[in-house]
């Protein structure tokens, strides 16, 4: 049993990776696995190169608002 | 719909009391200081019951969302931008990307009338107009998988309207980036401690963006704690630097700044994205949620009392020194941020769509971020209503009316019923480690007094300086990455715009369109900025009213594509749900650029303001505020562009409204020309709570299908 601290840190580092996109390597990875098993998977580093390549292509993927 | 049992009544006609007695409070109260709980109690109590009542007749009976249908995020699962996103977190990303500055400015200078004007209309506002736009825009844009605004209104309404939108965005998108440009301005003139915490934070991000790229991809938050603990070293240092024998060079005049400004923003949309905007936004989003929090605790711990009067005689008389014209129609476009922003219609339409995970969240998502974004507003206006009313005052009217002098300020304040003496003017400036107060418009500064003033009381009052500039640094951070970003967006648009004319400028990575489109979208908002701290009339003064007006124009736009959706749609009988906000927000906005161009106060209308300059240079006279025959050319000049700018705007959106409206009416007389382009159904296999707390069915359902439970729970 874990304690009710332990869950709450473990709540809070999991809002926080997922708030700012630290997660998104492990979720494009999941992804990739389940729907194309037979794909590569990039690693980290070029997975992070492509996605602000992306941002870069697209600005408006992101955009902030006054 | 189950009955309603009885402890569902009692608690919430708690809330509908509690609310009640806030506004009675507010409204009633006189000749004595009434607490600011009084506030947060009238805007908590009407927003719960908004979002439990209204909210939910809309999404429900409305727009009858669908539990069981699957959204774009679902059936597009891409794993980058398409992707079902746990409801808290996109709450939170949603949120960070509709608040920033704005919300935190407007209030600020819409507190000159008082501070129940302002209250009344965030509150009515987001409940009725702003968060009902942005849930609606983001029901539809989700049903079309993600679709822009522009796309949307090209469309649903015409290519015609569609253009006039495509237009409207990208001048608001200018007008928004050189107001924002003058308020950081105008907070950082010579203010060596603010100019250098500021200017750290491009090294800083700088080197975030390395240890991202290269060091440690994708290790945000750790890049990010440290980027916060650099910045609130970068902050300390700033008062070292101001005491030291380099404050001089930190020392700039706003116009050495509006060159920096200007060049800044350029080198910054041309650099790649991961060398300073990713970084920045990182460091401004862990900002923006800190502070937030901060504030809203600040606030309710210390409770200040209200200073400033209900309701001021410039709002009876409408010749504030802070903006002129009355409180119809200006209160309503000097508060756009807080209570309806047409800006968060390009968030709503785009981003947010393509990551929610059920329909059934869009009450919290839509609805409920724009709730907490109003409160923001309430929490701004709170802050500039409890600090002393001659000092608000002395900060807000531009030099042109008060003088420069503490002396000259003091008489001119008091002369408008707000006693402050010179040595309290000088000694407020003192408290803060700032040379003067005085005419330092734009809000950030009011703003950062009112929060030194709470953040003081919580943690001592001898941290006062440090929260001031705290607040500064904080809004800055907000501003620099909007311009960046904003740059860049305005480039992506001008790009595609001159695509059809010269084929290379459709390829975004074509570097001399690159570097073109770029120089020219900073040279218009550049324009704006310059103009803004040359006007001897003073920037802001002359040019928020526009920057109002725009942002409010596109939420016409916003709204009337809605309304032609749910007339499209077969809702014509709920058609008044976005109807009766476009109506207000357009007769609002067009009242007001009305006003701004052909008033025949030379204060409010920029077309009489020019021929009452042009003529007195005809005489050969020099009128006050201007001190000079240039500054007499210059009054002239810029009121000619605002006021073409006022009516070219106002003209645009006549025509969407326009085009939306023969849509509407077409739809009802012949329905079967109309085409309605929504995405077919397909069902949904995600089981997700709609709310924040999950409710017991919920739960059960949850358990039984045991599928796409987030992590952490």
């Amino acid at each position: 049993m874990r304690s009710a601290l332990q869950r709450a840190i473990s709540g809070v580092r999991w809002y926080v990776r997922e708030l700012m996109d630290e997660s998104a390597y492990d979720r494009y990875v999941a992804h990739v696995r389940r729907n194309h098993p037979d794909a590569e998977v990039p690693n980290r580093r070029d997975f992070e190169r492509m996605r602000t390549d992306r941002q870069e292509a697209d600005p408006r993927q992101g955009f902030r608002c006054c | 719909m189950r009955t309603a049992n009885v402890r569902t009544i009692v608690v919430w006609t708690l809330v509908a009391l509690v609310g009640a007695a806030g506004w009675s409070v507010l409204a009633l109260a006189r000749g004595e200081n009434v607490s600011a709980a009084w506030m947060v109690a009238a805007a908590l109590g009407s927003y719960a019951i908004a979002y439990r009542f209204y909210a939910k007749f809309i999404v429900y009976k409305v727009l009858k969302v669908d539990g069981t249908r699957a959204t774009p995020a679902e059936r597009l699962d891409n794993g980058i931008d398409y992707h079902p996103t746990d409801r808290r977190v996109l709450l939170g990303h949603h949120f960070a990307a509709i608040a920033g500055a704005g919300p935190l400015v407007g209030p600020v200078l819409a507190a000159q009338m008082g501070y129940l004007p302002g209250t009344i209309w965030i509150v009515v506002g987001v409940i009725f107009a702003g968060a009902v736009q942005d849930m609606v825009v983001l029901f539809f844009s989700t049903r079309r998988d993600g679709k822009s605004l522009g796309q949307m209104a090209r469309e649903e309404i015409g290519p015609f309207g569609g253009a006039a939108a495509l237009l409207a965005t990208f001048a608001i998108m200018i007008i928004l980036l050189g107001v924002l440009a003058l308020v950081v301005v105008n907070a950082l003139a010579s203010s060596p401690w603010g100019t250098f915490s500021i200017g750290m934070t491009i090294p800083i991000a700088l080197l975030m963006g390395f240890y991202l790229r290269v060091l440690r991809p994708g290790r945000v938050s750790e890049v990010s704690l440290i980027g916060v603990a650099l910045l609130l070293l970068a902050l300390v240092a700033g008062r070292w630097v101001a005491e030291s024998s380099w404050a001089g060079t930190f020392t700039l005049a706003p116009s050495t700044l509006v060159i920096w400004l200007v060049g800044y923003g350029f080198v910054a949309s041309i650099l790649p994205v991961w060398t300073l905007l990713a970084p920045r936004d990182y460091l401004s989003t862990f900002m923006k949620i800190g502070t937030i929090a901060l504030l809203a605790i600040g606030v309710v711990v210390a409770l200040p009392a209200l200073k400033m009067p209900a309701v001021t005689d410039f709002a009876k008389h409408g010749n504030g020194p802070v903006f002129a014209g009355s409180l119809f129609p200006f209160v309503f476009i000097t508060i756009a941020c807080g209570a309806l922003s047409g800006f968060h219609s390009l968030i709503s339409s785009g981003t947010t769509p393509k990551m929610i995970q059920k329909e059934t969240q869009i009450r919290m998502i839509g609805y409920g971020a724009m709730l907490m974004e109003s409160s923001v507003a309430v929490m701004a206006l709170v802050a500039a209503s409890i600090i002393d009313p001659g000092l608000y005052f002395a900060m807000n009217a531009p030099s042109g009316a008060i003088g420069t002098t503490v002396q000259n300020a003091s008489q001119v304040v008091s002369s408008w019923g707000y006693h402050i003496s010179p040595a309290d003017l000088a000694q407020a400036a003192k408290n803060v480690d700032e040379a003067s107060l005085l005419s330092r418009t734009g809000g950030a500064p009011t703003l950062a007094v009112g929060v030194s003033e709470i953040f003081s009381k919580v943690t001592g009052g001898s941290l006062r300086a440090f929260w001031y500039h705290f607040a500064i640094m904080f809004e800055a951070l907000f501003i620099l990455t909007a311009l960046d970003a904003g740059t860049r967006v305005g480039r992506f648009m001008l790009q595609d715009m001159l695509g059809n004319v010269y084929r290379p400028f459709k390829n975004v990575s074509w570097k001399p369109g690159l570097a073109l489109t770029s120089a020219i979208v900073c040279a218009l908002w550049g324009y704006f900025l310059w103009v803004g701290v040359h006007e001897p009339l003073g920037g802001i003064n002359q040019l928020f009213p526009i920057f109002g007006i725009s942002n409010q124009l596109l939420a016409a736009v916003a709204l009337a594509v809605c309304t032609t959706l749910l007339v499209k749609s077969g809702r014509l009988k709920w058609a008044w749900i976005t109807g009766i906000p476009l109506a207000w927000d357009a007769t609002v906005t067009l009242t007001a650029s009305w006003q701004k161009a052909f008033s025949s106060d030379p204060k409010v209308g920029f077309f009489k303001q020019r021929s009452v300059f042009q003529d007195a240079i005809d005489a050969g006279k020099v009128l006050p505020p201007a001190k000079s025959m240039d500054d007499m050319h210059t009054v002239v000049t810029n009121s000619t562009v605002d006021g073409v700018l006022s009516a070219i705007l106002a003209v645009l959106v006549v025509v969407v409204i326009a085009d939306a409206l023969r849509v509407c009416v077409r739809h009802i007389r012949r329905p079967a020309l109309s085409t309605l382009s929504e995405t077919p159904y397909v069902e949904s296999n995600i089981v997700a709570p709609a709310g924040l707390i999950p409710t017991r069915e919920e739960k059960e359902e949850a358990t039984r299908d045991a599928v796409g439970a987030p992590a952490g729970d």
